[in-house]
């Protein structure tokens, strides 16, 4: 894993697909039950957890020369939460709804394994462009597997996508509402845990 | 010669039971409480029943495909799950509903552990309670049973029910196809929480035995249930413990209420005739993939059952408890389970 041995291409298809973060390496879960009741609110948390992630890989990156082995961890911490504040703050302040809608979830970024993870894994131990390059790719596989729960879980729990009704689900459809109750998220993560590794392994064995 | 003599290790002789025989048997005791709800709900409980059952049967068959597993439709015990499933649904749910109810039970309630004898929860359980969580008034829709007609309605007693007796003046129009009303249980809610007299719930005791009021499909009639689970105790597919730990402690809690206030709490008659106890005590707590297996367990979990149900039905804010009661307590059965240790025979007791 050291130096620039993988391309960009590699790296964009191993965070969006081989080693995507929520369903390959399981990181990341508490956010990804927690916010997927409604698109919206996860479309937001998806940006600003990529931003995030990319910016933190980054600047990780370029201070790995300088950071002392020791106490790395903490640096990245430190990084890490800055960039969180940045977003809370600007949150805050442009889209206070949106802060009020996702709670504490916006704070607690920091805590998303997925960051930490490719901080250690990956940025500190490679130049900046190709740990942008990841931060931005987990991030997005990340937001990938979001989005596909976020999805179902709105329409079928209320028969809206984004807040807009969708035809069919709003009139004949009777909403499930355990969909956008907590257990809905944990049915939705395991299926789609089991589709997307389902498609792997059928790849993989051909 | 010795080709017709067989080897093989013990045991020898083997007990009549077999997973097909205990759920053939579970069905055969369901069935005065299938005859009482088709008697009182007509086609919709018929159906209901038939659905409930060819969708669990056939969602196993097609979990097993997809797993690519030996077939397991044989042993019976899909169509157990459906059977008991529809028994606790109320009739006026729609098929689609029920259809769904009975995939979620079979393929996330028991295929996904691993099938019969690896769930946790109690299949039909799991069904049920998505359907309650998922579609809270279509599962709390409680149709009055078909016969109920003049005989009842038009006596005095049900008159002093504002609800249905509001209900009862419309005209016998053809578009009046079904007449909904509250339940034994929920006459009691409104009883403790001082909205209605507790007479009202009281005074339908004996038409929940007979199964003369609203409810699941199964559970209305007291009577025919208790039929079906003498029958099992005779045939000892369960045992004693478990329904009578339920029953039991039910009653105790029922009764404990009753005597210190008997102007908010209901009769404990009413709580035992009224309501899923019954169906719960004999049919779906003695599941016995996922209660104790030694008998102090069994009546450490039967007790829980009881307790929490009575508990949800006298505090709590629903006016049904066996379904979340028989639910948690399926979770605690591991643990059960450790506390009640058997030692075997002629083996170094613990200590």
């Amino acid at each position: 894993m050291n130096g620039t041995s993988k391309t960009s291409r590699a790296i964009l298809l191993d965070g969006l697909w081989h080693d995507n973060p929520v369903f390959r390496q399981i990181l990341g879960i508490c956010s990804t039950l927690a916010v997927t009741n409604q698109v919206l609110n996860t479309t937001v948390m998806c940006v600003s957890l990529t931003l995030v992630t990319a910016a933190s890989c980054l600047t990780v990156s370029l201070l790995r020369h300088w950071t002392p082995r020791n106490i790395r961890m903490m640096v990245q911490t430190l990084i890490i939460a800055s960039y969180v504040i940045v977003v809370d703050i600007l949150l805050k302040a442009y889209w206070p709804e949106m802060s009020r809608n996702l709670g504490p979830y916006v704070g607690l970024i920091i805590t998303n394994c997925i960051i930490m993870g490719r901080c250690e894994a990956f940025a500190g131990s490679n130049r900046p462009l190709p740990s942008l390059l990841d931060g931005l790719a987990c991030g997005l596989g990340y937001s990938l597997v979001l989005l596909v729960i976020a999805v179902p879980r709105e329409l079928m729990g209320m028969g809206t996508i984004l807040g807009y009704p969708v035809p069919y689900f709003v009139d004949i459809w009777d909403p499930w509402v355990i969909m956008v109750m907590p257990p809905g998220a944990f049915f939705t993560l395991a299926c789609v845990i089991w589709l997307a590794r389902g498609l792997q392994a059928r790849k993989e064995s051909t | 010669m010795l080709s017709r003599i067989k080897v093989g290790p013990a045991p020898h002789i083997k007990a009549a039971y077999s997973t097909r025989r205990i759920m053939l048997d579970v069905m055969i005791a369901l069935v005065p409480a299938i005859a009482m709800s088709v008697v009182y709900f007509r086609v919709r409980a018929a159906v209901l029943i038939t659905v409930c059952v060819l969708a669990c049967a056939a969602t196993e068959w097609l979990c097993n495909r997809i797993r690519r597993r030996p077939d397991s439709l044989h042993d019976g015990s899909a169509m157990l799950t459906g059977l008991i499933l529809a028994l606790s649904l109320p009739p006026a749910l729609p098929v689609w509903a029920a259809v769904l109810g009975s995939a979620f039970a079979i393929a996330i309630g028991k295929m996904v552990f691993g099938g019969l004898g690896s769930n946790i929860f109690n299949p039909a359980m799991a069904g049920r309670l998505f359907l309650t969580a998922s579609f809270g008034t279509l599962m709390t829709t409680w149709t009055v049973p078909g016969t109920l007609g003049p005989v009842q309605t038009g006596s005095d007693q049900m008159a002093q029910m504002p609800a249905v007796a509001a209900a009862n003046t419309l005209p016998n129009s053809p578009e009046l196809q079904a007449v909904t009303q509250a339940t034994p249980l929920a006459w009691s809610k409104e009883a403790i929480k001082g909205k209605s007299p507790v007479d009202t719930a009281n005074r339908m005791i004996r038409p929940a035995l007979v199964g003369q009021v609203g409810g699941c499909l199964g559970e209305t009639s007291a009577l025919a249930l208790l039929v079906g689970g003498v029958y099992l105790l005779i045939r000892r597919t369960i045992t004693f413990h478990i329904p009578l730990a339920v029953l039991g402690s039910a009653l105790l809690c029922a009764a404990i209420g009753w005597l210190l206030k008997p102007e908010a709490y209901a009769s404990p008659l009413l709580h035992l005739a009224g309501g899923g106890l019954l169906l719960g005590a004999f049919f779906i707590a003695t599941d016995p993939v996922t209660a104790p297996l030694s008998h102090r367990g069994m009546v450490l979990f039967g007790v829980g059952v009881g307790v929490l149900t009575m508990l949800i039905r006298m505090v709590g804010e629903y006016p049904e408890g066996v379904m979340f009661a028989v639910f948690l307590m399926n979770a605690v059965t591991p643990l059960i389970d450790r506390l009640c240790r058997v030692t075997p025979f002629g083996g170094v007791p613990r200590g």
